[in-house]
């Protein structure tokens, strides 16, 4: 992807190749003036447009939200359900009759606070992905940042975290594990996990829109980056010398992160997490413009 | 108030069309990679080369050198035949997307109405869609709730309000997405067809709230095929044609090039026409008028008895099943005046045979003098098979309609119908 970007890059020299819009508003006067031309090269971020609209991120959340488990009848045990499921099947099967270890924490404790943030990512990532697509009337016949769409996608996951995270609590009381001071970095996870399924979810989600393939893509995805994330098994299976290289799956440090949080039991993610919040931010800043290159034609190709 | 609220100078959109424009495979991308790896990688970054080859001619122009301005408090129409480019602007101008080439400047707050209920959602209720669809149209929070009621009073579904859309009836529905687009506070409104859906009093109403909205002295950009609406809310109208602007001046001056650009269409037999819809299982060769004897007539008379003849071919030679036809009458503004139809009229055809004539006979045909124009449109299971607008015009000269041996006066409506008087007195006797 690098190569294609600086190829990019040095075209910008031709006019025919590149546009962006560029809007810019006027100030100190009552009536806001709006240039509307072919733009050139890469676009600029603009988040004064992005927070201009974020009532409508918020609103976007909200329908997700309330639309996600109508005509359910477990409405929104769901929520529950699905980490919990899988906490049960790994304890079984990896747990219980594969004996892989847990860094000396009760199996379904250990799995199921990694299923949560892992839960949150797998699901914003593919929501995210899908969302121009699935928004596409919104996109054809309506002006706003087209990175509401994603942003809200990933946000609208948050809910159903929290509502697990309940769960987990009471976990951690039958089990008698007392979180330690490190709880309040749980936040900060949580931001890694959500930066990190954006991340991806933006290139994902602006290719969806010319590549159909990615829609077909993202289930396999998420199934491998699942074996590469230490959920059903502890990061201290692999070798310590591998360890820091483990964290360019930013999943890595958000897991064991949490881990580290709230059951206290590891020890800090020191290399590992560093590694994975870079790679996180190099994820997220080159999403976001490759994003708002391809935003121009969305309407035009989706 | 002179001040401009839209100039556009020289704007154009280029699309790519044929199979590729909508999907391409990333093997494409990637196949292409391994032949000229950079040139194939950068479609990734490269929005322009992934859609848009400049020197194939599989590109289109939607729109080429449309320049214009138009002033603040203007209320101007856009007119043209369907892919003349009068969207694409609109598109444009409330920046869904970009222009290939040119500029344009806008003074003002934009609010564009190029559909109504974008983005409502079937299983949130009214009340939850008036806030959603109202901040996708770009209203604030604030603003929206200090219009919802006026919001929920326009759209007539007090009662409702709390109820999921989904339930709600179709024009309840469309009243109230309109409502909301209509609320929303803008010095510049761009509005698309809006008024083509919904039953007449909905229509009615979406006017009447158009018109209110010019007369505030906001600008209006307002693209529609109904001529009458556009004769009665715009002093100005800018007729496209193939991407470009044809004509741009005073609304009657400009319709009336209109309405004779359309005539010269339906010169062309309706085999050879391009501009018609349809999976064509059944399809449209010609069209004639005949007397009640079956005998061609290059006119008719009012009070004659016509017979429309419409010959058709299929794509199958076999009988086809399940034909529905329909015939609508046009005025002069393009109004539609009234609807010939199998599925209206309660008939059923029960041989189709796969060449053919359907003929449709008007008894005493009521029309006063003047010109017409005919819709021919057709169904084969359900399917639209075949939708020709314009698809001919015919004359109808002055006929003693009433059998009195008088001519009807001219300019007299458009319709005659045949009636009856009687006398009687109301003195006490």
């Amino acid at each position: 992807m690098t190569t294609a970007i600086k190829e990019s890059s040095a075209r910008k020299a031709d006019p025919e190749r590149t546009l962006v819009q560029t809007h810019e508003r006027e100030p100190g006067r009552g009536r806001p003036t709006l240039l509307i031309r072919p733009s050139r090269g890469w676009a600029a971020l603009d988040l004064a447009d992005l927070w201009h609209y974020r009532e409508l991120i918020y609103f976007l959340t909200w329908r997700d939200i309330k639309v996600r488990y109508k005509q359910t009848v477990l409405g929104g045990a769901w929520a529950i359900l699905q980490p919990f499921l899988t906490m049960v099947v790994f304890s079984v099967f990896f747990g219980r009759l594969a004996g892989i270890p847990s860094d000396g924490l009760p199996y379904p404790i250990f799995a199921y606070c990694a299923l949560l943030p892992w839960q949150l990512f797998a699901h914003a990532l593919t929501e995210s992905s899908n969302s121009l697509v699935a928004n596409e009337r919104l996109i054809t016949k309506v002006y706003f940042p087209r990175l509401v769409v994603p942003i809200s996608a990933v946000l609208a996951g948050l809910l159903d975290f929290l509502v697990a995270f309940v769960v987990l609590i009471g976990m951690m009381m039958y089990y008698h594990i007392r979180p330690t001071a490190a709880v309040w970095t749980v936040p900060l996870f949580l931001l890694l996990a959500v930066g990190a399924a954006l991340g991806v979810g933006l290139w994902l989600s602006a290719l969806n829109v010319q590549y159909r393939d990615v829609r077909y893509t993202i289930p396999f995805l998420t199934q491998f980056w699942l074996f590469l994330t230490p959920v059903a098994y502890p990061s201290t299976l692999v070798p310590v010398s591998w360890r820091a290289l483990y964290g360019l799956n930013p999943m890595a440090g958000v897991v064991e992160g949490f881990r580290w949080a709230l059951l206290g039991k590891t020890e800090g993610p020191g290399a590992l997490l560093a590694v994975s919040v870079a790679i996180t931010i190099v994820m997220l800043v080159g999403g976001l413009y490759y994003f708002r290159r391809m935003e121009k034609t969305f309407a035009d190709v989706v | 108030m002179s001040e401009v609220a839209i100039r556009c100078e020289g704007l154009g959109k280029r699309y790519r069309i044929g199979p590729r424009e909508r999907y391409y495979a990333l093997r494409d991308t990637i196949a292409g990679a391994m032949y000229a790896p950079f040139r194939g990688l950068s479609r990734l970054v490269n929005p322009r080369s992934a859609g848009n080859h400049p020197q194939s001619n599989n590109t289109i122009w939607a729109l080429k050198d449309v320049s214009f301005e138009i002033k603040q408090g203007e209320v101007v129409g856009i007119i043209g035949r369907n892919g003349a480019g009068k969207s694409t602007l609109l598109k444009i101008l409330s920046r869904i997307t970009e222009p290939t080439e040119g500029t344009a400047e806008i003074h003002g707050r934009v609010g564009s109405l190029l559909e109504v209920g974008t983005g409502f959602h079937p299983e949130l209720t009214g009340r939850e869609n008036i806030y959603l669809n109202g901040a996708i149209l770009g209203m604030r929070k604030a603003e929206i709730v200090r219009k919802f009621d006026e919001i929920v009073a326009f759209a007539e579904v007090e009662k409702f309000i709390d109820t999921p859309v989904k339930h709600y009836s179709s024009g309840m529905y469309m009243r109230l997405a309109f409502a909301v687009a209509a609320h929303l506070e803008s010095d510049i409104m761009l509005v698309d067809e809006v008024l083509a859906v919904g039953d007449a009093a909905f229509q009615k109403k979406c006017l009447g709230k158009m018109g209110d909205v010019a007369k505030e002295g906001r600008t209006v950009l307002f693209v529609s095929h109904n001529i009458v609406a556009i004769l009665g809310l715009c002093q100005r109208a800018i007729l496209f044609d193939h991407g470009r602007v044809l004509e741009d001046g005073v609304s009657q001056n400009v319709v009336g090039q209109y309405l004779q650009a359309i005539e010269k269409t339906t010169d062309l037999p309706l085999a050879n026409r391009l501009d018609r819809q349809g999976n064509q299982a059944l399809s449209f060769v010609t069209f004639e008028l005949r007397d009640s004897n079956g005998a061609p007539i290059p006119r008719v008379y009012s009070g004659q008895d016509v017979i429309i003849a419409l010959i058709y071919r299929s794509n199958t030679s076999r009988p086809l099943k399940d034909v529905h036809v329909a015939i609508g009458v046009h005025g002069r503004f393009d109004e539609t005046l009234f609807h010939l139809s199998t599925s209206v009229n309660g008939f059923e055809f029960e041989k189709v045979p796969p060449k053919g004539m359907i003929l449709c006979k008007i008894p005493r045909l009521p029309l006063q003098p003047g010109r017409y124009s005919l819709n021919v449109y057709c169904t084969v299971a359900g399917d639209i098979a075949d939708w020709i607008q314009n698809a001919g015009v015919f004359e109808v000269e002055a006929g003693d309609f009433f059998g009195s041996g008088k001519l009807p006066p001219a300019d007299q409506g458009v319709f005659m119908v045949p009636h009856s008087w009687k006398i009687s007195s109301t003195e006490n006797s």
